[in-house]
Order: structure tokens, then C-alpha cells, then sequence
């Protein structure tokens, strides 16, 4: 396990928002997490929770506050000069919740998968460049005949799979997948997401998968943090996080989500979650396992532990 | 003691005329509603289920038409209306808000953000004549308030929208639907835009407001992981028709239609690991021209020669569950649903016995 290599590496993270001269929002507040190479890392959490502002920071369309952050060996906090920019922008890629507004409707398909290319002058003739989108959109499963259509010419699933393209072509090593299924059906759901772990199985990508539903992220996620007002407040390997949670508000997401199986749904009890008495700023990151760990004091570790609430939701 | 009928949609056929053709959406369906029932429709972007309830609303867009069918309410033990023969005035005045309410997805979208949330309460209430006065309007506003579990009511009648968080509004909205007691809430997929801690708050907060009112509840879905825990009954929709309905245990442990298969197991399940999710090929049909046979046969690794030919009937399994697939017909070859599924169904049933 120790010596997986570290693709990305996150030290005292900060990103606040200044509303006015009173009030800083601090949306994420003192991180500190590795993600590995070839993993899918997930970040949970409610709305609000400084999860997607999370993956803004990281890719650089957001300037942190503090922190360090570095990817594939190189420092990518602070200003960049133009070689690792170019570094940072062939190498992670970002993809959004509502592919129809991460898509010029003006623009064809292979123009608007063919912009990180024409961009980056990546293309010595206009042969090539089709070859390479075509590529990326048949890895994808779409077909030639897409090539020269409009955005609005296609279901939301599809286009969701253009933007999966629009990430893929300049063969990144790192992709942040903002609550990329949010916004779809749940049979296409299933499509995107059998889609994404097969192009890392073949491509061989490491992942940052944000999202809200935590049956689906318990599915694709090899690690999870758990996200609260700006901190991880837990964070673990699957099992740690959904076998034996043990922050009550870990517990209380897991506790809400629903089943699929009407007798044991009439029987669910949610676990309520009050954060009041929780300081998550005097809280330190305790290790329970060597890949289980929590924030909390010394007070707030001892009553949980001691808490004898079984795992919610089995 | 079988309870009476309070809606009844009999053979509903509706379309809209669009530049490219006519567009077929609900293609012949038929159900009813029991009173203080829950039934959930459940089905993709598209299969008709947001436009069927609008039908019983009389929402539809200038564009649509019925073609056929009937859209029976019961109004009071002997009195029943067909709620697509009667004027839009009518609808408005005596059936709209005051015997049937709706809840829209988006709660932003459906409140006024320049009213107080006490005032868009009250209104429907005044307009109906369900209260007398602004004061037993206020009075009652207040109840309303506390009765969708919102706390210091006298303090949230005077504020606006934007100032409640997403679940605050969405419950504003349904003390608004409930302001006039209506005998039908019908919910179109009240929770989509919330996180799963607030959805399960508000699916909570629904079915304890159908134990203290006995209101009856139409709840539309696309996620059947959401409804278990709310539904009676349970209506599959699939490219405008109904394809499979039946008591929730049935839908959920018994699924006889290959759709409903998919369905059900492309939702990741938590109990049992490392299970596969299976994906539906494809996308629906366009309903411009809708596919000869079984709409679904195209997606289905389950299909028959005659799927593409004709379409199923409506086979009986029980009394209350039946399904319109080719496989339940007695020359049909046997055919399982997949193997992922049964697994989990089998887990979900071990753990009731080990419980019991």
C-alpha cells in the first residue's frame, strides 16, 4: 500500500471567497489528502460543502489562498510559469455536471473535442486532427456519423460522452469528474459510469470523482472523503468509510441514503447530524488504521469511540 | 376492505403536434388511485409520466390533444367529474390547488421570490374559501408551517423565498399544496434537485403528512431506489405506455419486465459489494414514430422475434401486478432476469428472515 506511487498531493489547502469586508466564506478550509495513481478518489458531500470548489482549486480555476499542491512530482501552487501551465492543462482535465453548458451549441462536435488541440497547436494537419477525436470518440462509444453534429442534436447521456471526449483528447493523466451524473437518468447513469471505469481500466487514469450519491460512489470510489463545511472530516478506503464509519456525520449520510428494497426501507432510521459542539477547526486528522483517518479533538475522538451506534445502513 | 376509486385514467391517448410530426407521448395508458393510496410512476426523461399528470391537471400545452380517453375524479360519494370534458374555468375554480395539488421539482422556480412565504400560503386558501378571514388564513398558515417541520413559523411567514435554504423551500411548497386539504398531492419528483439527507427529510415528511391527512399521493419519479420507502403501488413507464404495475413488494422482489429489470439493476446496490450494475443500452425510442412492436425491444437483450412485431397485452401475474412483456405469455421460452439482480434480491430477502 506504502508504496503506491502519489499522483497528486494536497498541503494546508485553502480557498475562501470574500463576500464583503465582514464575511469570508471559507469554502475549503485547511486540506490535507494523497491521491495515488490509478485510484478513483471520491469526495461526498451536501451542497455546500466545498466539494466542487475543491476541484476548482486543484485544476487552477480558482487561485487558493494557502496551500500546497503537488501533481506528478511538480509544484502547481502559486504562479505558474508557462511551462508547467501547459504541464497542468495537458495533464489534468476537468469534466462537468451539465454537459450542455460545458458545450458550445455553435460549434460541431469535433470542433469543440478538437479545441484542446488546435489550442495547444498539438496537430500538424487537418487529417490528423480528425484521426485523433475520432479516436477518443469511439473510445467513448460514439460514432463517425457524430462527428459534424451540434450539441443539441443529441440525449443528455450522449453529450455527457462528448464531454468525457473533450477531456480525453489530450490524453491527461488525472481527470476531476464534477457530479458528472447528476443531471442524467439512472439507466444512463449506469452507461456513463461502466463508460468511466472501463477507459480507466484501458488508459490506465487516475480519477477525482465529487459527487452527492453515495450508492453510486460506493460502487467506482477505491477511496472516499467525506466533506463538511470546507474540511474532510473522515476519509478511508471503502470499506473504512462505509463498513465502519465512525464521524457521526458520515454516519448520518450514510443513514439517509434510500434502498431499493421496500421492507427494510420501512424500517431505515435516519440518524440526525447537529454539528453543534463539533469544532472542526480545533480538530486535528487522526489516524485510525493506516488508511482509515478522522478529524476530531481529543474529546470528540474519545466520545465517538466510545459511542456504541452500529454502522447505520446494515 | 377495499377501498373506492378516487381517480381513474382510462385509456389516455394524447399527442403534440411539433414542426417535425406528431409526437405520440402517452400511448393509450389506464390506472386508478385508491384513496389516501401512494402511487409512484416511475420511468426515464420522456416516457410520459410528468405529461400524465398534467393531463389530470389540464396543463397541457396548446400543441397537445387528447385524443382518447377519460380522466375520472371522484368529487363526493356519487358525484364524479372526467376531468378532460370539463372547462379550463371550471378546473381552475373547483379542482386546481383545492382538491388537487401539485409539487413541482424545483422549489425556486415554483414560489413567488417577490412574496412573503406566508402570503403565497395564504393565497390559494382565500381564493378557495377555505378560510374566512385573513386572521384564521394567518392561524392556519401557522399549523401549516409546523405541520411540514418547519420550526419558528411565525418568524417564516414573513420572509422570502431566497431566504430559506433548498429544503426549507421545498417544504414551503408542500404546505402550499397542502393549504386546501386536497384530496390528490401529486409530486413530480419533489426531491431531484436536493441532497440524499434532505431527500430522505422530505420523503419522511411526505409519508407522515399522508398518515395524519390521508391524502392521496401520484409520485413521479426516474430514480425507483427513491420511492421504495413511499409507494403502495407502482406504475412503470416506458416510452408512453404503462409496461409494468403492482403492489411496491411486487415491483421490487418480483420485476417481470426486462425494463424494469434494467432498472432496477443499473441503481448500485449498498449491501452486497462488488456487484456489477448493469446499464440499459441505448436511449428511448422517438415517439414521432413510435416502434411497431414492444417500444423496448430495442434495448432489451430479452427481446423476442415478436416484439418487433406486435405489442404485448397486459399479461396478469396476480390480482395486482401485471406486466406487458411477450415473456409471460405461455408459449413464451423461460427466461430468468439477470443474474446480478436476482443475487440481490435474494440478499435483500435473506436479510428479512435473519431479521425476523
Amino acid at each position: 500500500m506504502s508504496e503506491r506511487k502519489v499522483i497528486l498531493e494536497v498541503k494546508g489547502l485553502d480557498q475562501f471567497f470574500r463576500i464583503d469586508r465582514k464575511t469570508t466564506i471559507r469554502a475549503v478550509d485547511g486540506l490535507n489528502f494523497k491521491i495515488y495513481e490509478g485510484e478513483t478518489f471520491s469526495v461526498v458531500g451536501e451542497s455546500g460543502s466545498g466539494k466542487s470548489t475543491l476541484g476548482r482549486s486543484l485544476i487552477r480555476i480558482y487561485d487558493a489562498n494557502a496551500g500546497e499542491v503537488t501533481f506528478m512530482g511538480k509544484s502547481i501552487s502559486g504562479k505558474l510559469d508557462t511551462e508547467t501551465k501547459a504541464f497542468l492543462r495537458k495533464n489534468m482535465q476537468m469534466i462537468f455536471q451539465d454537459p450542455m453548458a460545458s458545450l458550445n451549441p455553435r460549434k460541431k462536435v469535433i470542433d469543440s473535442i478538437a479545441f484542446g488541440l488546435d489550442v495547444n497547436h498539438l496537430t500538424k494537419s487537418p487529417v490528423e486532427r480528425k484521426e485523433r477525436v475520432l479516436k477518443v470518440l469511439k473510445s467513448v462509444g460514439l460514432l463517425e456519423d457524430h462527428l459534424n453534429r451540434f450539441p443539441h442534436q443529441f440525449s443528455g447521456g450522449q453529450r455527457q460522452r462528448i464531454g468525457i471526449a473533450r477531456a480525453l483528447i489530450l490524453e491527461p493523466k488525472f481527470i476531476i469528474a464534477d457530479e458528472i451524473i447528476s443531471a442524467l437518468d439512472v439507466s444512463i447513469q449506469a452507461q456513463v459510469i461502466n463508460l468511466m471505469k472501463n477507459l480507466q481500466k484501458n488508459l490506465g487514469l487516475t480519477y477525482m470523482f465529487i459527487a452527492h450519491d453515495l450508492s453510486m460512489v460506493r460502487y467506482i470510489s477505491d477511496r472516499v472523503a467525506v466533506m463538511h463545511v470546507g474540511h474532510i472530516v473522515e476519509m478511508g478506503t471503502v470499506e473504512d468509510i462505509y463498513e465502519n464509519p465512525l464521524h457521526p456525520y458520515t454516519k448520518s449520510l450514510l443513514s439517509a441514503i434510500p434502498h431499493p428494497d421496500p421492507d427494510s426501507e420501512r424500517l431505515r432510521k435516519r440518524v440526525v447530524y447537529s454539528k453543534t459542539g463539533v469544532n472542526y477547526n480545533a480538530g486535528t486528522l487522526r489516524q485510525l488504521s493506516e488508511t482509515h483517518s478522522i478529524l476530531a479533538t481529543d474529546e470528540e475522538f474519545a466520545s465517538w469511540q466510545a459511542g456504541t451506534t452500529p454502522p447505520p445502513c446494515f | 376492505m377495499e377501498k373506492e376509486n378516487l381517480l381513474e385514467v382510462k385509456n389516455l391517448t394524447l399527442s403534440f403536434n411539433l414542426s417535425s410530426g406528431v409526437n405520440h407521448v402517452i400511448r393509450d395508458i389506464s390506472f386508478n388511485l385508491k384513496k389516501g393510496e401512494t402511487l409512484a410512476i416511475v420511468g426515464e426523461s420522456g416516457s410520459g409520466k410528468s405529461v400524465t399528470t398534467k393531463a389530470i391537471l389540464g396543463l397541457i400545452d396548446d400543441n397537445g390533444s387528447v385524443e382518447e380517453g377519460s380522466i375520472l375524479f371522484k368529487l363526493n360519494a356519487t358525484e364524479e367529474v372526467d376531468l378532460l370534458k370539463v372547462d379550463k374555468n371550471y378546473l381552475q375554480r373547483n379542482i386546481r390547488g383545492s382538491r388537487i395539488a401539485i409539487i413541482f421539482q424545483d422549489p425556486m422556480t415554483s414560489l413567488d421570490p417577490t412574496m412573503t412565504v406566508g402570503k403565497q400560503i395564504m393565497e390559494s386558501m382565500l381564493e378557495h374559501k377555505k378560510a374566512s378571514s385573513k386572521a384564521e388564513a394567518f392561524a392556519k398558515t401557522r399549523d401549516l408551517l409546523d405541520l411540514v417541520g418547519i420550526d419558528q413559523p411565525e418568524k417564516r411567514i414573513k420572509q422570502y423565498p431566497h431566504q430559506l435554504s433548498g429544503g426549507m423551500r421545498q417544504r414551503v411548497v408542500i404546505a402550499i399544496a397542502l393549504a386546501c386539504e386536497p384530496d390528490l398531492l401529486i409530486a413530480d419528483e419533489p426531491t431531484t434537485a436536493l441532497d440524499v439527507t434532505i431527500q430522505s427529510q422530505i420523503l419522511e415528511l411526505i409519508k407522515d403528512i399522508q398518515k395524519k391527512t390521508g391524502v392521496a399521493i401520484i409520485f413521479i419519479t426516474h430514480d425507483l431506489g427513491v420511492v421504495a420507502n413511499v409507494a403502495d403501488r407502482v406504475a412503470v413507464m416506458y416510452a408512453g405506455k404503462i409496461v409494468e404495475e403492482g403492489l411496491a413488494s411486487e415491483i421490487y422482489y418480483e420485476p417481470a419486465h426486462p425494463y424494469t429489470w434494467g432498472l432496477l439493476s443499473s441503481i448500485p446496490s449498498l449491501n452486497d459489494k462488488g456487484s456489477e450494475i448493469l446499464s440499459i443500452p441505448g436511449t428511448p425510442p422517438n415517439l414521432i414514430n413510435p416502434p411497431k412492436g414492444d417500444a423496448f425491444a430495442y434495448r432489451s437483450n430479452y427481446a423476442l422475434k415478436i416484439d418487433f412485431e406486435e405489442q404485448p397485452p397486459m399479461f396478469k401475474i396476480t390480482d395486482t401486478h401485471y406486466a406487458a412483456t411477450w415473456l409471460l405469455h405461455p408459449m413464451a421460452p423461460k427466461v430468468e432476469m439477470p443474474l446480478v439482480l436476482k443475487k440481490r434480491i435474494d440478499v435483500f430477502k435473506n436479510k428479512r428472515r435473519s431479521e425476523q
